[in-house]
């Protein structure tokens, strides 16, 4: 599903480059549940955000689902994104000002799905997250844990052959860290391959496969 | 096709952001409202001086007397001029480049005109019968005045369409009847019209009937001469030959310019086409700045949405917006909000502007000095509303395109 050979990323400012990742080379294959540990700055974030193709690396090749990704244009990113990734951050990052449902049916938009399946779809999606009673809430309305399987109900809805998660339970307590990693199992015993950024064991162990990043650099295990 | 989606989007957005909105809207607003404002008013007034030098001939002439004021040839200053027919006999056939001349009489406005048992106060004045073609006077019934009733002293005259009405009212026949004037019986001979109202309230009657009657000797109140096509210069030159002639025949130092009056229309004409090419493009200044304030006002206004917008962008790019959809979202906004309010603007300046022009013609005000039929070109606001949506939107379209392409990670980290 997912190959990358000799990834390497900087970030230059003006007077200093900053190499994050000095030549990754990593396989995940389709039904992975793979979770990516290292310590702050090491480059976790930077490596998912590769593989979500929101931000480009230097040198490298990464293809996804056998093709190759390198020098896409913002608008052939976007619709890889729509079609094969879904998001979970953090800090959530749902639209404040719209409701669960309509937060949920949003990639659905993207897709040009009709408006009456979108509303269909996300209240469905949102009776997986167990919150489909909390539809018309808008997030500040709603817990982390809450607002955290809303963002999850909306990266599922566009039926991702990946899903990418960065810190997704970074916010939350261990409760509800560990409800949440319950969805992510079930996601993935549906055969979606998941990708968690994590720096708390607890969680890495709950997945099926750890890449452990040090100074930009693969540790094996 | 119609979007629900999108409208909704650009209606939740609006309403998020109301103080944005009601900036944004009343920048557009306000520019598109004066301008038409000022464009209508800009016409009443143009509208009101061409109506008036549309009711005398553009290019006339008028000299009259007034006291000397340099002694000459013995003669103290403060002397009392009065022309009499031998002047406009002398200005007739001794200055050259006159067209039409005529010589008037004011009939005192003490005298009362009476038909069948009514008397009423006109204004009437004793003229020539070139005075017709001076004055642009329309006959509707009868004739004006003519040759022979200046040769043979005929006691005729014609009346104006307004004061016939209100002599004989509106059904009773004039034309060759008889009204009394001071005691003196006038025919009537003609009935006419005029562009100002005013003018349809006179009466006219042969000059040298009314020298004869009303008058010991043949005294000439004014002059009035058009001047064919000639150029103001040369109307400058006319008029100084008149001075000349006037001032030698009535012993008048020739520098006197205070004896004689001489009002120049088309100096006046001259003056006024400057002075109005000036205001409208006073007007057209002032209204290109306020449309320029209200494009600034779109522009920056869309500069403060991308930024405020930069997380929320970055979220749907993430979610698989492309640019594309990103700038167009911005730009629907803006163009959605500027013509809403651009519009409103339009037809309310449009309202007040044709809302004064019906008051106007419906209680007949039309003898407002300074304003009248004040009217905006629909085409050229329309053309100045699009020019003004165009403008705000392409000034958007840059801080637009730049939240397009920024990073959805950077994004979303603001
Ligand atoms: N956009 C950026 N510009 C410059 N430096 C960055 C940027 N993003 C991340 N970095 C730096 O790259 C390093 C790795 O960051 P990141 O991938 O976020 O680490 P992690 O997620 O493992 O904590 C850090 O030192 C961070 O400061
Ligand atoms: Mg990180």
């Amino acid at each position: 599903m997912i190959h990358l050979k000799g990834i390497r990323k900087s970030y230059k400012t003006e007077f200093t480059s900053l190499e994050v990742l000095k030549g990754i080379d990593l396989s995940i294959e389709e039904g992975d549940f793979v979770s990516i540990m290292g310590s702050s700055g090491s480059g976790k974030s930077t490596l998912l955000n590769i593989l979500g193709l929101l931000d480009e690396y230097d040198t490298g090749e990464y293809t996804l689902d056998g093709v190759l990704m390198k020098d896409l244009s913002q608008t052939q990113a976007a619709l890889y994104r729509n079609q094969f990734l879904g998001f979970v951050f953090q800090s959530f990052n749902l639209l404040p000002f719209k409701s669960a449902k309509e937060n949920v049916a949003l990639p659905l938009y993207y897709k040009k799905i009709p408006r009456k399946i979108r509303q269909e779809k996300a209240l469905e999606y949102l009776e997986k997250v167990g919150l489909k009673d909390w539809a018309d809430h808008l997030p500040n309305q709603m817990s982390g844990g809450q607002q955290q399987r809303v963002a999850i109900a909306r990266a599922l809805i566009s039926e991702p052959k990946v899903i990418l998660a960065d810190e997704p339970t970074g916010a939350l307590d261990t409760q509800t860290s560990h409800d949440v990693m319950e969805i992510f199992k079930e996601v993935n015993k549906q055969g979606i391959t998941i990708i968690i950024v994590t720096h708390e064991e607890d969680i890495a162990e709950m997945t099926n496969k750890v890449i452990r990043l040090k100074d930009g650099n693969m540790v094996t295990e | 096709m119609f979007d629900y989606d999108k409208w909704q989007e650009i209606f939740d957005s609006l309403k998020r952001h109301k103080l944005r909105t009601f900036a944004t809207a009343l920048a557009v607003w306000w520019g598109i409202f004066m301008l038409v404002i000022l464009l209508g008013a800009g016409n009443g007034l143009r509208n009101s001086a061409e109506r008036d030098f549309a009711d005398d001939a553009i290019n006339s002439l008028f000299v009259w007397s007034n006291r000397t004021s340099k002694p000459y040839k013995g003669y103290k200053a403060g002397r009392r001029i009065r022309f009499q027919n031998k002047d406009a006999q002398a200005v007739k056939t001794k200055v050259e480049g006159i067209d039409n001349m005529s010589a008037r009489y004011f009939v005192s406005s003490a005298y009362q005109t009476e038909y069948n048992g009514k008397a009423l106060t006109f204004r009437i004045r004793a003229v020539e019968d070139t005075y017709q073609v001076i004055e642009y006077t329309e006959m509707t019934e009868g004739r004006y005045v003519n040759s022979i009733d200046l040769k043979d002293k005929r006691k005729v005259a014609i009346i104006g369409d307004l004061a016939k009405e209100k002599l004989f009212g509106k059904d009773t026949k004039a034309l060759g009847e008889y009204v009394r004037i001071n005691g003196t019986k006038f025919q009537i001979v003609g009935i006419f019209t005029d562009s100002n109202k005013r003018e349809r309230e006179y009466i006219y009657m042969p000059l040298t009937t009314a020298q004869s009657v009303f008058d010991k000797i043949d005294r000439v109140h004014d002059m009035v001469l058009t001047v064919g096509d000639a150029t103001p210069e040369q109307a400058k030159v006319i008029e100084k030959n008149i001075r000349t002639e006037l001032a030698a025949l009535n012993y008048i130092d020739p520098e006197d310019e205070q004896a004689i009056g001489i009002y120049n229309n088309i100096e006046s004409y001259q003056e006024f086409k400057m002075i109005f090419s000036g205001f409208s493009f006073f007007i057209w200044f002032v209204g290109i700045g306020s449309i320029i304030a209200g494009v600034v006002g779109v522009s920056n206004i869309m500069l403060i949405t991308v930024k405020d917008r930069t997380k929320e962008i970055g979220i749907r790019k993430a979610l698989g917006a492309t640019p594309w959809s990103i700038v167009s979202m911005i730009m629907q906004e803006s163009i959605f909000l500027t013509a809403v309010a651009g519009y409103l603007g339009l037809i309310m300046g449009f309202t007040i502007i044709y809302g004064i022009d019906y008051l106007m013609k419906t209680y007949e005000i039309d003898d407002l000095e300074f304003f009248y039929n004040p009217e905006v070109d629909f085409a050229s606001v329309m053309l100045a509303l699009i020019f003004l949506i165009v403008c705000g939107t392409l000034a958007g379209l840059v801080p637009a395109l730049q939240a397009a392409r920024v990073n959805p990670v950077v994004a979303m980290k603001s």
